[in-house]
């Protein structure tokens, strides 16, 4: 009986996938927008004709198009790659990575593909096409207005490899560092159940909610000032930490600290505490027991964890903006500069193209985690 | 667990949490009552112009920062009390404004501005966030399962994108005349300029937030309605409770738990709003409590930060969390009771 009691009438039906569809249309439209605005020419990417910003007319006119050639192989080649990733990649790594470290197999494997994909797609594409545009006629003539010239832009003459480059080292040290302390500790939490123990856990939820930057009002003069006050423990060479990514990083592995032990530790409290007691039966201390028996089965909290914590130390512009200098600046807050400054429209193009240089690794990140990043969100909601 | 090992897995994290988030506090605190000022000294000058016969020469008095040996500027650090906070709250010119109840008069005070679009932007995103979540998340329960782990990659991507990015994103449909200015302009039939009005741009903002939130929100539910019990839904069937009853008495209330964690989490994350101030370039027009400690802690022309002052506001926004903190550690507090 249950399944024609809960069969649902038709106009519900639309109205719920009609809704869906809606959802999914707002969801992505900005962020599909402004990656097509980003191949335009500034005239085409602010054109209020929505048709001219998707074909361009003016970057066509500028001899930067795409024939539907172009378009077919290109979309074709980006298809071949996802789907060589999703089905043989895993297969093959684990045929040549067996016996070796998994971990290092995957991001040979993934290099590998990546530079494969690049080639092909910059290199053997554009010189196959120009080959054979001129000769198919119709199939081969511009319809498409595309231009790269914005990322060149972005990437060689604004630096902006410079402030991926101190992305990647801030991100890579919070996700390193938060981990190594959080893990620790959110095991110890885990299976202590003294009134210590909860109170750690309290104190780090209120910090959880505490504004960035009143702790950024606490570092900064500390911080500009630290040559002056470390000089008496590290002598002539003691650092200004303003302006030192190893000093954000700190900040930010403290920030993340809190949300970081909440989460590990439901994560352990989620693995059996008969495990590691039957491992310290067997005469194990707790630190053998938690690198003998639990750190082979934490993998994916730690997983789940790293991606919050990388989001957090990827996605930050307060502490970043506020104690680096330019020199070390870092990608968020170089974006908002370039978008800031009182500009033409070229430049405001070349801010859309960094904005979705920064996009597209987090798209990838969702591609590949996305049910790590749902297990995460959930396990936080689960546990309160 | 003897507190030795717990003290060692704990040490580091706790270590790390005491030095860059406790100690920064207490600095704060302190800061907020202390300022730090170059010192100056008035110093008599003697300056000459080429003339005939003779220069001119004039004597004047300048006051410049005093140097120390190493040719740096040489501060001093005075108690000055509550001064700070009075200069950030500015009560005289906030009392004189509402005893002529002089609303705008109010909302040129920078605090009081902030205060109030923080509140607000808080209060109403808050059910918007809830409910298009929950709607998002009954929508995708209710669709074939094939197209549900898509539908979830595409609604994860507001929730992961840099906010400051995806606030920009947003600016960049309606800024000039950008794609959705130009629709809208379309069907209203008159011309719109959505950046030169505050009201504007705060639901812009707020259409931001939701977009980014929601699907947080509509995840945490999704998990949720896996778990309602079907058969108290097969008996309300039976009993003849209409879909909407269904929803309302059954649903709901098994999801209430969850509900009140989203609330609580967007309570906390929109009172420290930030990111939509830099990505609208809003500051003109509409500040927030946090941003308004940033722009302190932003050196001004001068190349001086605000220090104290910037930890005033910093102190202020904290009576705003712990307000809001008290009744969930209560129940953290009652619940850890209750299971142990």
């Amino acid at each position: 009986m249950s399944a024609r009691a809960l069969g649902q009438p038709a106009s519900l039906r639309v109205l719920s996938n009609g809704f869906l569809a809606f959802w999914c249309l707002v969801a992505a439209f900005p962020i599909f927008w402004i990656t097509v605005m980003s191949f335009k020419s500034p005239v085409d990417a602010f054109d209020d004709n929505p048709l001219n910003v998707i074909f361009g007319p003016a970057t066509r006119a500028a001899g930067n198009g795409l024939s539907i050639l172009d378009i077919a192989l290109g979309l074709g080649l980006i298809c071949a790659t996802i789907l060589y990733s999703m089905r043989r990649l895993p297969k093959a790594v684990r045929t040549y990575g067996a016996g070796r470290s998994m971990a290092l197999a995957w991001i040979v494997a993934v290099l590998l593909v990546a530079v494969v994909f690049l080639v092909l797609f910059f290199v053997v594409l554009p010189w196959v096409t120009g080959l054979l545009n001129p000769v198919l006629g119709p199939l081969g003539r511009d319809v498409l207005g595309a231009t790269t010239e914005h990322y060149q832009t972005v990437w060689v003459d604004r630096g902006f490899s410079n402030n991926f480059k101190n992305s990647m080292i801030v991100t890579a040290g919070v996700v390193s560092v938060s981990l190594t302390f959080g893990t620790l500790a959110g095991y110890g939490l885990a299976r202590s159940g003294s009134v210590l123990a909860f109170w750690i856990l309290i104190i780090a939820l209120v910090f959880r909610a505490l504004p960035h930057s009143v702790l950024v009002a606490g570092y900064l003069p500390v911080f500009i000032n630290s040559a002056e006050w470390l000089a008496p423990i590290l002598g002539e060479n003691a650092p200004t930490l303003y302006g030192k990514p190893f000093a954000v990083i700190a900040v930010l592995v403290a920030i993340n600290q809190p949300f970081t032990i909440w989460m590990l530790r439901s994560f352990f409290a989620n693995i059996p505490a008969d495990l590691d007691e039957a491992a310290r039966v067997d005469g194990c201390s707790h630190f053998k027991a938690f690198r003998l028996v639990i750190m082979p089965v934490m993998w994916p909290g730690v997983i789940t964890t790293g991606l919050f914590s990388f989001l957090l130390a990827y996605n930050d512009f307060l502490v970043t903006s506020l104690l680096l200098d330019a020199s070390n600046q870092t990608m968020v807050p170089a974006i908002a500069g370039m978008f800031n400054r009182e500009t033409t429209t070229t430049d405001q193009v070349v801010a859309v193209a960094a904005a979705v240089s920064i996009t597209a690794p987090l798209f990838v990140l969702v591609m590949v985690f996305q049910r790590q990043i749902v297990s995460g969100l959930t396990a936080g909601a689960v546990k309160g | 667990m003897k507190f030795k090992t717990f003290a060692a897995f704990v040490g580091p994290s706790v270590l790390m949490m005491l030095l860059f988030i406790a100690f920064p506090l207490v600095k704060v605190f302190w800061q907020s009552f202390n300022v730090t000022q170059p010192v100056y000294e008035t110093v008599e000058v003697e300056k000459c112009t080429p003339g005939f016969l003779t220069q001119i020469c004039t004597t004047e008095f300048q006051t410049i920062p005093q140097l120390d040996d190493n040719g740096d500027v040489v501060t001093r650090t005075t108690y000055v009390g509550l001064q700070s906070y009075r200069n950030v709250l500015e009560m005289e010119r906030f009392w004189t404004a509402a005893k002529a109840w002089s609303w705008s008069g109010i909302m040129t005070i920078d605090f009081w501005k902030a205060l109030r679009f923080t509140l607000m932007f808080t209060l109403v995103t808050l059910p918007l966030v809830v409910g298009v979540g929950l709607l998002i998340a009954l929508a995708i329960n209710n669709a074939a399962a094939a197209i549900r782990g898509p539908v979830i990659f595409v609604s994860l991507l507001p929730f992961i994108i840099t906010p400051v990015i995806g606030a920009l994103s947003i600016n960049w449909l309606f800024r000039g005349d950008g794609i959705l200015t130009a629709l809208l302009e379309h069907w209203l039939d008159r011309d719109l300029a959505l950046f030169a009005q505050a009201w504007t741009i705060e639901l812009m903002m707020m259409f931001y937030r939701v977009w980014h939130v929601a699907p947080f929100a509509a995840i945490i539910f999704y998990a949720g309605l896996q778990t309602v019990n079907q058969d108290s839904l097969e008996s309300a069937i039976i009993d003849g409770a209409t879909r909407w009853q269904r929803l309302r008495l059954i649903i709901v209330p098994h999801l209430m738990p969850l509900i009140i964690f989203v609330a609580i989490i967007h309570l906390m994350d929109t009172y420290r709003v930030f990111e939509e101030i830099v990505g609208f370039r809003s500051q003109g027009y509409v500040i927030s409590l946090q941003w308004l400690t940033y722009d302190f802690l932003t050196p001004d022309q001068a190349g001086n930060r605000s220090i104290s002052r910037a930890s005033a506001s910093a102190m202020l926004t904290m009576i705003g969390i712990a307000v809001l903190l008290v009744p969930l550690l209560k129940r953290t507090w009652r619940d850890h009771r209750g299971t142990s």
